[in-house]
């Protein structure tokens, strides 16, 4: 692209910078006020200055008097399992439709992207139910098997968005070779494809770690919360200790902003990409 | 008998590799949904389903009972008030979320100064797990001690109830719900914006168009195909926004906020007995809904000669 090289007139500018300092003051103000707030004794939470009198109290109050490193755990294990087995499943499966016409095709592109928006009010309930049977409620491995009905449709559209990028000569190259379809996917487009899937995982942790519905319904019990649950319990009806939940939230929000930071500039295209090409 | 041979000779290789997904989109999306709509026609509650305590394991004895609860939801004004709330909620989200993204992307499309620090602050609303950030507006909307009613007070304005008044409680989630939203948008936006070529602008400018009549005559249609789809996107998060009212308000006060996911979510795990048959017919009927709107969403984009 290029810009324009118009001169503004000075008012123009200033109107310019004024819009985007609000627009940024707005984006930051609540995250900034939460890290704030996370510095500052528990009696004075809600004091509208500056932090006045620095404590890490907060901090060392929830990760030694609460269950938060449990929810954390129980966090980090439901997320990684759900982002491996996902992006792992749905590798193949991007590969094959962005590269073979094959009968079934077409319905088998529409399941992956009519699921994506199933609302989870339908989904829940029977879910819950099996889980309930199977003895899985309270369990991470009910909420991976509960996570992966997001992930799995979610990382094999990413990832055919993906492999559509990488030209179709290499595999050519490689059956030229005498390498099969699976020879071909395995060492010559996969390695291809590492950033995609590094992003198509990344997101997928992020959403994961950020879930909430099911995460409340399915773990009960203040050691098998994971982290979206247990923040639930700082402010709840019985009581309300700010002080703990903006430390809980600064030391949630520290991962997923990383993973995010590194994840965000492919993500748009491989979320508008499939949508406008399919 | 022998196409099907000559077929699966050729086609194996795509069979075998999306079969992974198939089987696994089958059991856990597949297999629930259809025992979600068999709920829906049943009785089931709490007290009635298979279950477990201890050692001992009590067989279902729910009942079939055929569109019952479809017809008491239809008839009860309490679907309708959610429904409208819901949509309500889901226009204004996603029209306010819009408008505000495009006219963030096109300040940050020009040059200007510090650009790159304006763009990454402004996506940090979306780099955070959305249920912290609905627990830190939370906090600044807490009615006697939170922050937005002390400057209110600070200025001699009375604080106002933000999360405590119907009207001002769906201020509150939609704008919490637009502050989430509008960093995806301002992405989208730009990434649509840069593809458009500089040259038309110039063209224009020397044809002796006007700032407005560049914007809607190059803008406008190079944001169309992106436009569509991010809003069609958009819809559907929002429409299933559970988090942030589930969060903020508990859909309160008095059901205010209650859109039809958080009420659906109500029925079989915030109330007691929990009623599965119903929160059931409450996700199929949100599913019916979701997918009437996509299909004629598509209609209409299709007619004005939109491909996907």
């Amino acid at each position: 692209m290029t810009m324009r090289t118009q001169k503004r007139t000075p008012l123009a500018s200033f109107g310019l910078h004024a819009g985007l300092l609000v627009g940024t003051v707005c984006a930051l103000f609540p995250p900034l006020w939460l890290l704030v707030t996370s510095f500052k004794p528990k009696s004075e939470a809600f004091s509208a200055s500056l932090v006045r009198n620095f404590t890490f109290g907060n901090y060392t109050h929830v990760v030694n008097d609460t269950h938060f490193l449990t929810w954390f755990a129980n966090s980090l294990i439901v997320v990684i399992g759900t982002t491996l087995i996902g992006v792992f499943i749905a590798a193949t499966t991007g590969y094959a439709i962005s590269r073979f016409r094959f009968p079934g095709m077409r319905p088998l592109m529409w399941v992956l992207l009519i699921t994506q928006m199933f609302p989870m009010a339908v989904l829940i309930v029977p879910l819950y139910n099996t889980m309930a049977k199977l003895g899985l409620l309270n369990q991470p491995v009910g909420l991976i098997i509960t996570y992966l009905t997001i992930a799995v449709p979610f990382c094999a559209w990413m990832m055919k968005g993906f492999f559509d990028t990488i030209p179709v000569d290499i595999d050519e190259s490689g059956r030229v070779d005498g390498l099969n379809p699976f020879g071909t996917f395995w060492r010559l487009i996969l390695p291809l494809a590492k950033p995609g899937i590094a992003v198509t995982g990344f997101y997928t942790f992020v959403t994961a770690w950020a879930e909430v519905a099911y995460a409340t319904a399915f773990m009960t019990g203040e050691e098998n919360l994971t982290l979206a649950g247990g923040l639930q319990t700082f402010v709840n009806r019985y009581g309300s200790d700010w002080g703990s939940m903006t430390a809980a939230a600064v030391i949630i929000a520290v991962p997923a902003a990383v993973v995010f930071a590194f994840a965000q500039r492919h993500l748009v295209s491989g979320l508008t990409a499939g949508a406008t090409k399919s | 008998m022998k196409r099907l041979i000559a077929l699966s000779a050729r086609h194996w290789y795509a069979w075998a590799m999306v079969a992974p997904v198939v089987i696994v989109i089958g059991l856990i999306i597949g297999y629930p949904l259809g025992r979600g709509v068999y709920l829906s026609l049943t009785d089931a509650t709490e007290a009635n389903v298979e279950r477990t305590i201890g050692v001992n394991h009590i067989p279902a004895t729910y009942e079939f009972t055929g569109l019952e609860n479809y017809t008491r939801i239809l008839s009860d004004s309490v679907f309708w008030d959610r429904l409208g709330w819901t949509a309500l909620w889901t226009v204004g989200c996603v029209s306010v979320t819009f408008l505000l993204g495009l006219s963030l992307a096109n300040m940050l499309n020009r040059k200007v100064r510090g650009r790159a620090f304006y763009r990454v602050a402004m996506i940090v609303p979306w780099g955070i797990p959305a249920f912290v950030s609905v627990f830190a507006w939370k906090m600044l909307f807490n009615e006697k001690n939170g922050l937005l009613n002390k400057v209110l007070d600070g200025g001699g304005i009375d604080g106002v109830p933000w999360l405590g008044d119907p009207v001002w409680a769906k201020v509150a989630v939609i704008g919490v719900n637009v502050w989430l939203g509008v960093p995806f948008m301002i992405v989208a936006m730009l990434g649509a914006l840069q593809s458009i070529p500089g040259e038309l602008y110039e063209a224009a400018e020397m044809d002796g168009a006007g700032p407005w009549q560049r914007f809607r005559n190059i803008t406008l249609p190079g944001v169309r195909s992106v436009s569509s789809t991010v809003i069609l996107l958009s819809t559907i998060w929002t429409f299933n926004m559970f988090p942030v009212i589930f969060l903020l308000t508990k859909g309160g006060p008095e059901d205010s906020t209650e859109i039809l996911v958080t009420y659906a979510f109500r029925l079989s795990f915030v109330n007691s007995p929990r009623d599965f048959a119903s929160s059931a017919a409450w996700g199929v009927l949100i599913l019916l809904l979701l997918s009437l709107f996509t299909i004629v969403y598509r209609r209409a984009l299709r007619r004005q000669g939109e491909a996907w």
